[in-house]
């Protein structure tokens, strides 16, 4: 809407801003003739396995560091100094580590959204109500039950928290990566791409489908919240 | 099962046998916990017979839960300890009822299996659980869909679930913090009712902390009065009425009369200097 009145009204350069209309139908039609869905692809790829090795590095650990407060405590600084650095900054680092390819993109995007997971997932645990634990603990269960029985299901509320953090966190570095880091594909390398070639209504249509994606995936983690954490607010 | 029958009491050899109840005694020795500098118990000493109910009230704050927790093994004590019959608190098998059933329950699994959920812990075959959920509950003659999950159902189904789950176990001990204080006062009512046939079928000892002095007396056969801090037994008040305990014992001249007697050494207590 606010496009739309920005557009007609001439408040800006119709060089720099396309007609929203021209844009959208351009955007369905690319959709439509499936020429973004090889970039949409990848993007996607990208994030669910950075997502994927941060959730299975990051779940455990967060629990464990979570399950002592001295042990948390320790390393909290830590945590805290690598979630407040840019993750885009650890390009370099990454690209030292693991190369040009897809896997410094996917490491760098896995490592920012595993810091979110560990974080939310140890304060979780740090809150997590101890009347449960102590029934737990009354009728015998041991130390692994109590984590896989108790305290996981009583974290997971903040687990999808985590997560849907990590998802907008490894989007947006995966979006960059492929801007800037020797990408052949993926969005960010198509916006990068249109913006250099002037091609403005098929760069701002990469844009939306970048923050369709971004949406999407958001209410996707929030209908499998809904489905998985049915007690929550109860 | 054999590790649930294995610490049942049965007489020693020689040993006198007292009919159905047990003979033993839970002895509380030499019991001191404080809070930071603040003395809760100090040297504390109590001993009660076991296969029987006993309720414990006492001024606000004075430490029933504190006492209970610690004598379940739920909290640590700072010295002393608490014998059942000569064994220690983990050598016998303990169930445990909280008075807040919202926080106690697991809201991720269905009512059913939150029944079954403490045999899973001890390592129960499949089957045999399944097997004793549905008698513990035949038992009970519980009405409601057990198929829902604790969040659906009512606070009296829930504490009714809580109480099934401690029962199921088939416990020597079973622990009660105010369970029913969460609850309106004809579903209170109701569920003095239900504990009381539970007792009466099985004479499990049961420990009842109450802040309802009406309650305290109407499921005990033994009352423990407490001081306030540092806490100590004011008396132990022993109730010789009838069982079942309907409204014409709640009534009675013999009712009255023991509750007289508890409120004046409760007020006594609780005027007394510090
Ligand atoms: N974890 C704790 N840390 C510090 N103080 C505690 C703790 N638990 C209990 N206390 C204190 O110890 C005292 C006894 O507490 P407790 O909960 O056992 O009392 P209570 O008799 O059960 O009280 P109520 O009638 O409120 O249930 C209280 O003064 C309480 O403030
Ligand atoms: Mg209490």
């Amino acid at each position: 809407m606010i496009w739309w009145a920005v557009y007609t009204g001439g408040l800006i350069n119709r060089d720099l801003l396309p007609s929203p209309i021209t844009t959208i139908s351009k955007t369905v039609s690319q959709i439509l003739s499936g020429a973004l869905n090889e970039d949409f692809n990848s993007t996607l790829w990208r994030v669910a396995c950075s997502i994927a090795i941060a959730v299975v590095a990051g779940v455990p650990i967060g629990i464990v560091l979570g399950a002592k407060a001295s042990v948390y405590r320790s390393v909290e600084f830590l945590i805290d100094f690598f979630r407040s650095t840019p993750a885009t900054a650890m390009f370099p680092l990454f690209l030292l580590l693991f190369g040009l390819g897809d896997a410094a993109k996917i490491a760098v995007a896995a490592f920012a959204a595993w810091l979110v997971i560990v974080f939310n997932v140890a304060y979780g645990v740090l809150n997590a109500r101890r009347t449960r634990i102590l029934a737990a603990q009354s009728m015998g269960a041991s130390l692994p039950m109590i984590f896989f029985d108790v305290i996981f299901f009583e974290t997971l509320p903040q687990i999808f928290v985590g997560l849907r953090n990590a998802v907008s966190i490894a989007l947006v570095v995966i979006i960059v990566a492929e801007m800037f880091i020797g990408a052949t594909d993926g969005l960010g390398h198509r916006i990068i791409d249109a913006q250099i070639s002037y091609e403005l209504p098929d760069m701002y249509g990469s844009i939306l489908v970048a923050g369709a994606m971004g949406y999407g995936l958001n209410l996707l983690i929030l209908l499998l919240e809904s489905r998985l954490v049915h007690w929550s607010g109860r | 099962m054999a590790s649930i029958h294995a610490f049942r009491n049965a007489p020693a050899p020689g040993e006198p046998s007292t009919g159905r109840r047990r003979a033993g005694k839970l002895a509380i020795r030499g019991l001191s916990k404080s809070f930071g500098g603040s003395v809760v118990y100090d040297d504390f000493n109590l001993e009660l017979p076991l296969g029987s109910f006993i309720s414990i009230f006492g001024p606000n704050g004075c430490g029933k839960s504190t006492l209970i927790n610690m004598i379940s093994g739920l909290a640590p004590m700072d010295a002393g300890d608490a014998l059942y019959d000569g064994r220690t608190t983990r050598e016998t098998k303990i169930s445990y009822v909280f008075q807040n059933y919202r926080e106690a329950l697991f809201p991720w699994m269905r009512a059913i299996d939150n029944i079954e959920y403490p045999l899973k812990v001890m390592g129960t075959p499949k089957a045999e659980r399944r097997r004793r959920v549905e008698a513990v509950v035949a038992e009970f003659d519980v009405k409601f869909d057990l198929a829902a999950y604790p969040y659906a159902l009512s606070g009296g189904q829930q504490q009714t679930i809580s109480i099934l789950r401690a029962l199921v176990t088939e416990p020597e001990v079973l622990f009660l913090d105010e369970p029913f204080s969460a609850l309106d006062y004809e579903m209170t009512l109701l569920m003095r009712q239900q504990l009381q046939k539970i007792f009466m079928k099985r004479r499990i000892t049961t420990l009842l902390v109450s802040h309802d002095l009406e309650e305290a007396i109407e499921l005990a056969e033994k009352l423990v009065l407490l001081t306030r801090r540092p806490t100590r037994v004011a008396e132990i008040v022993d109730v010789d009425l009838p069982w079942p305990r309907d409204s014409l014992v709640t009534t009675s001249e013999a009712f009255i009369a023991l509750k007289r007697r508890c409120l004046e050494t409760f007020w006594r207590e609780v005027k007394a200097a510090p």
